[in-house]
């Protein structure tokens, strides 16, 4: 692994934008870039990557997702990291490309090297480059959940909530079970449509107990199963990943709720 | 018993929509969870003990036949009898057997999930035995003829007003002005009843937590104290237990008595660990004349062999299905079998065959707190993962489903026509979304809008305004 040092000046990134981010939130996308280049790295998008594959996987579509893998791998392979901002997805580049070849000699050595080049954006940026802080501001009270992939797969878990802590104006509370599901799982949020209703009906409710202005989450899944959630329900509290946040780019949030909460002087 | 695995999602449904048992689950998250919380933080070594108790279960599996040999020859040595069961169906003709031979009338039960998998009670019914379980909780199941909701707290979904409405509907002969309201009378008035049963019980069956080749002797764990009723008081005691209880000595089930109540309700040990082998020798003051060791495989040995053999770890602590949303969210009835939650997810298929069993490993939205939390360190969304590739291989998977996934991949692999066509789609998504009148024309998936928005795209692909930035720097 690169120093430092060494990382400030050299480190090539091939950003992993996923599908969803692609799709439905290019702002996060543009964001991550923003922050890798800031932590001094040289970013890099392939235009020959699409999905990561995991909603084939996760169907027992094994032979898809292995065609997509090989692809992601031959476009990724030569830079010196791989980064995406989602932990689901990284945690399908960093440990299920390698057991999708566990069978296969060559393929599995490919796979193998690749993955050691593999981070969540998060803890990409505090783990190898050593960034501490970023030079952000925003002005509301706000929450974090831990999405599966990324905390119980990669260990991301105090990461964002470090650098969240930089970030000037920003009062990170804790929800009562940040790291409980919210029901989103991919095409479970479809298929299973009422069980994952009940689940993400739960982590609404812990966050409206809090009375946040925004929620910022890792994983873009997540976060688009919470929002809709929240709106069908009429509520106002805002949404955003969390490299919106740390790059200055999450837009306004309205922080009405504030000004209700401000004592009498 | 039969399965209804089939039927999960209707009674999954069915649930979400019973305020009742909704009210019941919410004991899953505010007492299991955080009681094993509680007791892991205490114990340090918790961890590392959890690592050797995989390694200990690991390696009984992996010499099952020596461990079983050996076992059999300390039964036989302490007078035990020892009978080997290659199905459900054998290992219930056998019990019966033994029932009948000891002239039994009534047999009494403490616990045993393996007695639920094999439809013993029934079995036993239908043989003419009165059967009586003497576990509160499978007690009320019994009088309310329900099977577990739970492998550990099989009556879990049940709320204590249910439980006092049916035992003044049973319990007839007690006076119908008495006070059964709190916790302490209900369990006095059930300790009434069972007190008798116990007495004049002619058999009695109980599980096992661990088999120990070593001794010989059978582990049980209650926190009511009455299997040790069942199998000292009768005449006869019958030990019902699937091969993979097994572990080498005495020392390997207490390594594992240490993690197992831990992980499953959180206490430091259970209120009663008992070893038992063998009948009552001459200087012993009670226990039964008689023992009996039914060894049942009923798919085991298959299992060992199959891409699954990391199940037969499980020490049924329950803890995957405290810790599994979907399970708290539907309870344990709507997985239709024996075994529900995560741990059901994976085993059910292997028994009841994954045509019946398929919903189960897909209703997972692998969140992964069931690996988090297993003591034994079984892979279970890998498990169910494997399963899901069985059914895709078998074509079980609906049509809508993999020609959906079938056009995704189309387009994935090649990212050219893939950029191109959602750079159309994506902004015309956005149009049409925007304008409420329009957007119910969108074709989007009903099991995600019937109870959330759709999220509407920003407007323009990621990669497109990559391009335009990078076209921007370059003229720069």
């Amino acid at each position: 692994m690169l120093n430092p040092a060494q990382t400030k000046s050299t480190a090539s990134v091939g950003l992993f934008a996923t599908c969803l981010v692609d799709l439905i939130r290019p702002n996060v996308g543009l964001s991550a870039a923003r922050l890798l280049e800031d932590a001094g790295c040289t970013v890099d998008v392939p235009s020959r990557q699409s999905c990561c594959g995991q909603p084939a996987y996760n169907m027992g579509e094994a032979d898809g997702a292995r065609e997509l893998a090989r692809m992601t791998i031959q476009s990724f392979e030569n830079y010196d990291y791989v980064v995406a901002p989602s932990g689901s997805c990284a945690g399908m580049l960093k440990l299920h490309y390698p057991a999708l070849f566990a069978d296969d000699p060559v393929w599995s050595k490919r796979a193998q090297a690749f993955s050691e080049k593999v981070f969540e954006l998060v803890s990409f940026l505090t783990d190898v480059c050593n960034v501490r802080s970023v030079d952000a501001k925003l002005d509301c009270r706000a929450t974090y959940h831990d999405a599966c992939a990324g905390l119980r797969e990669l260990g991301v878990r105090d990461q964002p909530r470090h650098l969240l802590a930089s970030v000037k104006g920003l009062e990170l509370l804790e929800l009562k079970e940040p790291n409980s599901c919210c029901g989103f799982g991919g095409t479970f949020s479809v298929n299973y449509g009422d069980i994952s209703n009940a689940i993400v009906e739960k982590k609404a409710a812990d966050i409206l107990s809090l009375d946040v202005d925004l929620l910022i989450g890792g994983d873009v899944g997540c976060l688009m199963n919470i929002e809709g959630k929240l709106r069908r329900q009429g509520q106002t509290t805002q949404v955003r990943h969390v490299a919106e946040v740390l790059a200055g780019q999450a837009g306004r949030i309205s922080t009405r709720r504030a000004h209700n909460r401000e004592k009498p002087a | 018993m039969k399965p209804l695995s089939h039927k999960f999602r209707e009674n999954a449904g069915k649930a979400l929509d019973n305020p009742t048992l909704q009210t019941a689950l919410k004991n899953v998250p505010e007492g299991f969870v955080a009681k094993r919380a509680k007791a892991r933080s205490k114990l340090p070594e918790f961890d590392a003990l959890t690592e050797q108790a995989q390694q200990i279960k690991s390696h009984a599996l992996a010499y099952l036949d020596l461990y079983l040999e050996a076992y059999e020859k300390q039964v036989k040595a302490s007078g035990g009898h020892v009978h080997w069961a290659g199905s459900g169906t054998d290992a219930c003709n056998i019990i019966s057997g033994i029932c009948r031979d000891a002239g039994a009338r009534l047999v009494a039960k403490s616990k045993s999930m393996v007695t639920e998998e094999i439809a013993l009670n029934a079995h036993l019914e239908a043989s003419g035995f009165e059967v009586i379980e003497t576990d509160l909780g499978e007690y009320l199941i019994q009088i309310r003829g329900e099977v577990p909701s739970h492998i550990i707290g099989p009556a879990i979904h049940l709320t204590k007003e249910q439980i006092v409405d049916d035992f003044r509907r049973i319990h007839v002969d007690l006076p119908t002005d008495r006070v059964l309201d709190e916790p302490e009378s209900i369990v006095n008035e059930a300790r009434l009843i069972l007190r008798d049963k116990f007495l004049n019980a002619d058999v009695g069956i109980t599980g096992a937590n661990f088999l120990v080749a070593e001794t010989g002797a059978a582990v049980i764990v209650t926190n009511e104290g009455n299997a040790d009723l069942v199998q000292t008081l009768p005449e006869v005691h019958i030990v019902v237990a699937t091969i993979e209880k097994i572990v080498p000595t005495t020392e390997d089930a207490t390594t594992i008595l240490r993690v197992l109540a831990r992980s499953a309700t959180g206490q430091e040990i259970s209120t009663y660990t008992t070893f038992t082998s063998g009948p009552r020798r001459e200087s012993d003051p009670d226990g039964p004349r008689e023992t009996h060791v039914i060894l049942i495989d009923n798919g085991r040995t298959e299992l060992l062999a199959s891409e699954f053999h990391e199940v037969l770890r499980c020490i049924r602590c329950g803890a995957c299905m405290n810790h599994c949303p979907v399970y708290q969210s539907v309870g344990g009835h709507a997985y239709g079998w024996t075994y529900p939650g995560p741990i059901g997810a994976v085993l059910t298929p292997s028994h009841v065959g994954i045509r019946e069993g398929y919903h189960l490993p897909h209703a997972s939205s692998f969140c992964g707190a069931c690996e988090e939390v297993c003591p034994m360190g079984i892979p279970l969304p890998a498990l169910m993962r494997r399963w899901r590739n069985r059914a895709y291989g078998e074509g079980l998977t609906s049509l809508r489903q993999r020609l959906a996934m079938k056009t995704w991949l189309w387009f994935a692999k090649r990212p050219r026509a893939y950029h191109f066509a959602t750079s159309i789609f994506i902004p015309v998504f956005r149009m049409v979304g925007r304008r409420e009148r329009l957007a119910r024309f969108l074709p989007l998936p009903k099991g995600w809008v019937r109870h959330r928005a759709f999220p509407l795209p920003e407007g323009s692909t990621f990669q497109r305004q990559w391009k335009r930035r990078r076209a921007g720097e370059v003229q720069q």
